[in-house]
């Protein structure tokens, strides 16, 4: 009975058919899509441009301009904290979309899908890895519109930025969407309530937002905040980004944040999967 | 396989569901449903219908007890029982965003149907459920009744050989029930489908069902065919009352097919078997004697009565789960197309 390439082909057909039912929310539905990239958008114009640390340092007659750019750059890496802050935006996209791959599976359970979806011959492991990856198409989407944004209000991409930078990018982002995403999906799994899964969410997305590199660097935090930012996977993923779009490239450094994602994504995805098997049906 | 006995298509166990160790929601049930029959359990909210049917569809795991579909246990070979089976569930489950006809190509996607055979059956079922016009239309802009019938239609994408109902009309109107009786009854009849259904409405259970399980706190208290269930009862009632004063109890009992009869304000309540034939019967012994009857009904017994003798008639608080109650509440709000 058993045909092992049939049955790989309804493992990609089943994966396919339930990440698409969730994509499809999101790009057929213009507002949806129109709000998801105006909001990075926002946040980068008025974050990135009106809150400019840049500018606290430049408009102080008491420092030299050459002083100033000096500082910014030991400071941030760059002179320029519009540069900075976009890339970390591109982690503030990947958190958000990723946070909203749980809700989806609450509401799934709600709505009696999962029940229906479960009572077909779709692989359980299927279900949650569709959550994972439909989350991790948009936000690779998403940040790929929010990189073309960024260079249109000024982002400067580095000196020796190389057109095959942008793989490594989109490869840093599928990790790391991967990776938050098995969470978010991981705590959705046997919740009933959104209510209680969006207060979930929004306790850890402040962490793991502020908690980052993404709009400051680790070293200049206090200390004893710096040990749980070396943990955050927000940071490696900031860091990969910068080096790649922004920064001169460090190789051993951007190794090690390939590696560190690499390694959790898979942990999550895993754990995700083997606990699909046992907790989605009761 | 035996060919032309029948079969039997599922068969209980002693099957179980205990939730969080204490609360038991289906208690040690045994029954089977032959080949091409549509079984029924009755009963009323919260007596373990719901489920029991999620045990046999695969979707919640058996304490104790098992079942098997098609031969296939429910536990140890759940993948072989769901690819055997179609569900329509109680709830709306179609996708609100999608249209109907994507969300038939997403069952059978579920299903792994390749592509070119999905789509001939979705157009397939789709004409049979009366939806090809609407089927490019976003599922949140049907009525219940569309819903009901888009819900069909991805139950048979697979070609199942047993559907599984669950409260197939809950919050239907009259007209809508009554198309949904006549899909149901049309699947056993041109496809010999076997159907397994829940319903707490009694006449639903009486109209389709060739035999009912009646399950009340967890466990089933009788099973048989409508019929049987009613004469088990004890027959029709014949109430008749003649111009003479005189007492005719001792007359009429020797009627034939006469069970009981009782005097009640100068009225006889008659119980009797074939109430059809049995009634002229005594009117005809009654006339010999020179007796006129001047008034004469006759009452078949409903399921109303057969369920009520099991179940007891005082209503049920039964304590639902917040989850379960938010689900039927939209469900009842779709099915009146809010």
């Amino acid at each position: 009975m058993s045909r092992p390439n049939g049955q790989y082909a309804a493992v990609l057909h089943g994966l396919w058919a339930l990440t698409n039912r969730d994509l499809k929310k999101w790009y057929k539905e213009p507002i949806l899509f129109f709000i998801s990239i105006l909001q990075p958008a926002l946040w980068m114009g008025l974050f990135g441009k009106a809150m400019n640390l840049g500018a606290v340092l430049s408009s102080n007659p008491a420092i030299p301009p050459d002083a100033a750019k000096q500082i910014m750059r030991q400071t941030f890496g760059t002179s320029d904290y519009f540069s900075f802050m976009a890339v970390g935006m591109l982690s503030f996209v990947v958190l958000f979309t990723t946070m909203f791959s749980g809700m989806s599976i609450v509401w799934d359970r709600r709505l009696g899908f999962l029940n229906k979806v479960l009572s077909t011959p779709v692989a359980r492991g299927v279900i949650i890895f569709s959550k994972v990856l439909s989350a991790t198409l948009r936000s690779t989407a998403q940040s790929a519109i929010v990189i073309i944004i960024a260079l249109l209000l000024g982002l400067q991409l580095s000196p020796d930025f190389n057109p095959l930078n942008l793989l490594g990018v989109f490869a840093i982002i599928f990790l790391v969407c991967v990776g938050l995403s098995s969470l978010f999906v991981l705590i959705a799994i046997r919740s009933t309530r959104w209510e209680t899964q969006m207060a979930v969410v929004n306790l850890l997305n402040l962490p793991l937002m502020f908690g980052s590199n993404a709009f400051f660097p680790t070293r200049m935090m206090p200390d004893w905040l710096q040990p749980a930012v070396r943990m955050n996977p927000v940071t490696y993923t900031t860091d990969a980004l910068r080096q790649l779009l922004i920064l001169n490239t460090d190789v051993t450094q951007l190794m090690i944040d390939f590696t560190y994602l690499g390694i959790f994504a898979a942990i999550f995805a895993s754990v995700g999967i083997v606990l699909s098997w046992r907790y989605l049906s009761k | 396989m035996r060919i032309g006995i029948t079969m039997e298509v599922i068969e209980a166990a002693g099957l179980t569901k205990v939730f969080n160790g204490s609360l038991v929601a289906v208690d040690h049930v045994n029954f089977s449903v032959t080949e091409g029959e549509i079984f029924g359990f009755l009963g009323p909210n919260g007596a373990g219908k719901t489920t029991t049917i999620n045990m046999l569809i695969t979707v919640l795991k058996p304490t104790e007890g098992t079942a098997s579909v098609y031969g296939y246990d429910i536990a140890k070979q759940a993948r072989q029982v769901r690819s055997t089976i179609g569900v329509v569930p109680q709830e709306y489950t179609a996708d609100e965003d999608l249209t109907g006809y994507e969300n038939i190509i997403l069952c059978a996607d579920l299903y792994g149907i390749p592509r070119d055979v999905s789509k001939k059956r979705a157009a397939d079922l789709l004409q049979l459920v009366e939806l090809t016009s609407f089927k490019d239309k976003k599922v949140q802009t049907y009525s219940g009744g569309m819903r009901r019938r888009l819900e069909l239609a991805c139950g048979l994408i697979n070609r199942p050989k047993v559907l599984f109902l669950d409260e197939p009309t809950l919050g239907l109107d009259v007209q809508t029930r009554t198309a949904t009786w006549d899909y149901i009854k049309m699947l056993k009849k041109e496809y010999g489908m076997t159907l397994f259904m829940t319903t707490h409405y009694l006449e639903e259970a009486d109209a389709l069902c060739d035999r009912i399980a009646i399950i009340d706190h967890g466990k089933i208290v009788t099973i048989g065919s409508p019929e049987v269930l009613k004469n088990n009862l004890g027959g029709d009632i014949i109430t008749l009352s003649i111009q003479q004063d005189s007492d005719i109890t001792g007359l009429i009992e020797t009627t034939e097919h006469v069970k009981d009869v009782k005097k009640q304000n100068g009225l006889y309540m008659i119980k009797a078997e074939n109430g059809e034939l049995t009634a002229p019967q005594i009117i005809e012994v009654l006339r010999r004697n020179g007796y006129s009857v001047t008034r004469l009904s006759l009452a078949k017994p409903t399921l109303n009565e057969v369920y009520l003798d099991y179940t007891g008639k005082s209503f049920r608080d039964t304590e639902e789960s917040k989850e379960s109650f938010v689900k039927q509440r939209i469900t009842l709000r779709r099915a009146r197309g809010r």
